[in-house]
This record gives structure tokens, sequence and C-alpha cells, in this order.
């Protein structure tokens, strides 16, 4: 085992950080993307609401907060990979990754850290004024997006973000490890890409779903992206429970990463490198 | 001297032969158009099955929606995807001077130049909901109704397809893809998925009058459910709305000739 030498690991999310904040551009065409499909959604959740027969189980407000929140943090979603971490295992340049001095989990994790949050940073700034400040201004203050329940829902929910971070990274990394075996992640990543935005939340609220599928949709770990950090923010969980949910997210943060690290070090052992 | 259509079929059939060369890559990418478009139709069951309906609007009738609009796109995107990679790979190279100097159309030329096979999964996706739509719904198939289906669809068609050539056109301007447009194409489809008529108004109005995006599928397809319409649009409208599409392509196509006419190479 490789010393764990936490500046190390620092210093690389921040080379990656800096790296990844090159891409301005594109991120103005994503955030003018989020927003618009962050009105849509709204209009048709509104339109739903408007004709409810029976109470939902999620008021309207805790709806936008969900809404807005999901479409600021969108990127942190891991349904893709670090495409130069796949290029790594094209061109046999994971070789060189196993010289380096440092654990590779934690180095990719370091690496895949930078690359789900820095270009979310980037976007959730124009996203939150957006959703915070212009849509009152012309005159929809029922679509913006409200401030935490309290300011202990508030702190919670912080707390919980930190959680969704690393459960987001866990399972990019698991998408990573795949390629020892699969070469390219692209099926995989393929299958993430159905699987991710529904189980998070990201595509219709989870207590929205049917109410026979909710035991299910409690105990699997993509909840812990979306649905957990949003409900703490609106206080649609309240307080007494915020404690647990966050325990069950972090929960899965250590079995995912258990996993992850487990399955390199078998992986490693058995390495055919590709390419000369 | 063979046809410009012939053309067209003719290295449409390269292109495809091409793309078959990478046969389990090809088959990855097909699943994954399906399972992308497979999450929004799970996104709106949930909510059907939740609120029960949407005022007049059944989840078949919105699952009649949703298939046809994932059909026309689809076919849009398989066959529109030499405009979708035009300023990437013909602009920016310079390799459309090469295009100009041939003896053909050169919109032919660069419709035909590429095709996103990979899109079939969405199509399949989309036949799939129209089945079951039209399996539930029992639509009376009058000559009149499948004459309104047929308008509206290959309207439908022109309009997505004029928005390919827009994107493309702009390029010659900017170098690159305008990917800000995506929010017209492929918001424009999400937006159609449901009916225009739970939307806000502005924003109804500019997908009537300004992109007519409700004409060529809201009206016509109101018109062919025989649901009364929110918007209180009568038979005659619905029936004469798909033309918007046809315009919206003319008007869209003279655009990309004035681009054509103003290219200057970026000379690499």
């Amino acid at each position: 085992m490789k010393p764990f030498l936490l500046h190390s690991y620092l210093a690389v999310v921040a080379a990656r950080f800096r790296m990844l904040l090159q891409y301005r551009v594109a991120a103005l065409a994503g955030v003018a993307t989020q927003i618009f499909w962050g009105c849509i959604k709204l209009m048709v959740l509104g339109a739903f609401y408007a004709v409810a027969v029976t109470t939902p189980p999620m008021t309207f407000t805790a709806i936008v907060a969900y809404v807005w929140l999901g479409q600021v943090l969108i990127g942190l979603l891991p349904w893709n990979h670090d495409p130069e971490l796949q290029e790594l295992f094209t061109s046999g340049g994971v070789a060189y990754e196993l010289l380096r001095p440092l654990d590779l989990y934690w180095f990719w994790f370091a690496r895949t850290l930078a690359f789900r949050t820095a270009p979310t940073l980037l976007r959730m700034i124009p996203g939150v004024i957006f959703a915070v400040l212009v849509l009152p201004m012309i005159g929809l203050p029922e679509w913006a997006l409200p401030p935490p329940a309290s300011i202990a829902h508030g702190l919670m929910f912080s707390v919980s973000f930190i959680a969704t971070v690393m459960l987001s990274c866990a399972i990019t990394i698991l998408i990573t490890i795949s390629m020892f075996w699969l070469i390219e992640a692209r099926g995989l990543s393929t299958f993430m890409y159905g699987v991710v935005p529904v189980f998070s939340g990201m595509i219709v609220p989870l207590p929205l779903f049917p109410d026979w599928m909710q035991p299910f949709l409690h105990w699997q770990p993509f909840r812990g992206l979306c649905d957990v950090p949003f409900r703490i923010y609106s206080g649609d969980i309240p307080l007494s429970m915020a404690t647990q949910e966050i325990t069950l997210q972090l929960l899965w943060v250590v079995v995912l990463i258990a996993a992850g690290y487990s399955l390199i070090s078998f992986a490693r052992v058995r390495l055919v490198v590709q390419g000369g | 001297m063979i046809s410009g259509l012939q053309l067209f079929g003719r290295l449409m059939l390269i292109a495809i032969r091409g793309q078959m060369q990478y046969r389990s890559a090809f088959f990855l990418m097909v699943l994954g158009t399906f399972l992308t478009s497979m999450v929004q139709a799970i996104g709106i069951w949930a909510l059907f099955d939740r609120f029960g309906s949407l005022g007049v609007w059944s989840v078949a009738h919105v699952a009649f929606l949703y298939g046809t609009i994932n059909i026309v796109f689809a076919s849009v995107d398989i066959t529109a995807r030499g405009f979708d990679t035009f300023g990437s790979s013909l602009i920016r190279t310079g390799q459309f001077d090469r295009v100009l100097v041939r003896p053909a159309s050169a919109v032919i030329l660069v419709a035909a130049r590429e095709v996103a096979l990979h899109k079939l999964g969405q199509l399949l996706q989309g036949i799939l909901v129209l089945t079951y739509a039209l399996i539930t719904l029992n639509i009376d198939w009058t000559p009149g109704r499948i004459a309104l289906y047929v308008f509206a669809v290959s309207s439908m068609y022109a309009f997505f397809y004029a928005i390919q050539i827009v994107r493309a056109t702009m390029s010659f301007w900017t170098i690159e893809t305008l990917e800000i447009l995506n929010t017209i194409s492929h918001g424009g489809m999400e937006t159609a998925q449901y009916p225009m008529s739970i939307y806000k108004e502005s924003f109804t109005n500019f997908f009537t009058y300004v992109v007519p995006l409700a004409c060529v599928a809201y009206f016509p397809m109101v018109g062919v459910l025989d649901i009364p319409d929110p918007l209180g649009s009568t038979l005659l409208t619905q029936s004469l709305a798909p033309l918007a599409g046809f315009v919206f392509f003319a008007v869209c196509l003279e655009f990309w000739f004035y681009g054509v006419k103003r290219y200057q190479s970026t000379g690499s």
C-alpha cells in the first residue's frame, strides 16, 4: 500500500480544475439549455398539478426547488466518465499510471472529483442567478428557486450535498474501472445514461413515481444523487429524518468506494497493457 | 446525368455501408439512443400514473404525440447528419471548397455525406410508443384524417430538417456548429411531446408564430385525435397549419443559399 499524501491529491484536483475551466463558451450554451429545460419541466409539472384530483406527495414549492437544483447540478450526475482516463486504456498509458507513487484509486478519485465539480461549478452560477433573481423580475416568482426551508435545512443540505459529490465520484470511478475488463466504457456509459437520470430523480422527482415502487426507490444508491439533498433543501424531508437519510447516502459511498478499491487492486494483478 | 434523388440515395447507401463496418459500436449506439428516449417515456408514464390525466389529454393521446414526434425527429437526425456535422467537418477544415466545385447540388452532397444510423434506436422506441397509442385509442381513420396525418408528418419532417439546415448555415459565420440551437431542435421535440396548451402563452406564441412548431405538430394532431382544443383552434386551421412547416423549410433553404453565396473559405 502506497502512502496517502493528502497534498498530492489536492494538487491533482487543483491542476485538473484549472484545465477544465478553459471551456467557457461550451459552458454558456449548456447554461441556456439547462434553463430552457428547467422551464419546460416546471410547465409540465405545473400543468399536472393544476388538474390533480388527489393531493400530490410533494408541494409545488418543493417541486420548484427540486427542478432548479437538478438543472444547475446536472453535471454532477455520474452518467459519463473522464474521456482522458478512457484514452489511457486504449493507448496503453495506464501502465504509467501504475508507476506513480500514489495510490491509484485515490489518484483517480482526485481527478474525477475535479472532472465532476469544475464544469458544474462554472455552470451553476449563471443558472442560480437566473432561477433566484431573473425569474421574479420577469413576473414568474412562483417559478423562482426558493431559499432552503430553514437555516438548519440549509446546513443539512450542505452535508448531504458533500455526500452526493462523493457518491457521484465513486460511481464514476466504477465506470472507469470497468475499462480494465471492457477496454472501453462506452457500453456501460450507455447503460448508465438510461439508469442514472431515472433513479436519481432527475427526470421526474422520485416521490411522484407510483407508490408500489417507493420501497425500491428508497434503498437504491442513485437516490443519493438528487432526491435526498434536494428534498432536504426544500424541507420535504423533515429535519428529524435528515440524519437518517444522509447516513444511508454515506453508507452507499462507503460500499461503492470499497468496491472500487478492491476491484482496482484485483485488476492490477491481472492487467494486460494494450499497445506499445 | 442522374437525378438529385438518385444521387442522394446512392450516397446514402455508401454512408450506410461505411457505418456497418463498426458493428459492435453501432449496436451499442443504437441501444444508447433507444434508452435515452425511453427515459423520457418513463417520465411521462410516471406522471400519468400519479395524476391520471392532463385535462382532456389521456396518456394514450400524449403517447400518440410522443410516438409521432420521436419517429419524425429520429428520421430527420438519420438523414440530416451531414448538416449536423457540417461546421466541424466541412467548414473548419475548408473541405466545403471541394464540395462546391462538384457538378451536383451542394445541398444533396452535404445531406448525403453522412448518415446517423444509430438513431434507429430512437426511431424504434417511437414506433413502440405509437403502436401502444394506436391500439389504445382506436382512432376512426377516415380518409380525411389519414391525409391530415400524412400531411402533418411530412411538414414536421420539413420543419426539423430546416432547423438542421439553419444550424449548418450559421457555421458559415461562426465556423463552429452552434449548440445553442439545440434548444429549438431537441428542445422543440421535447416541448412537442406534450400538448402545447399546457405551456405559458408567451411560450406557445413563440413556438407558433416565430418557430412554427405548434403548426406542424400540435394543431394537426388535435385534428387527427378529434379532441376539443383548449387553445380554441378549428378543424380548418388545424388542417392548414402544417403548411407553415413547408414555408419555414423554404425560408431556411433560402438562408442556406444566401450563406453559400457569402461563403469565404477558411483557407486551411
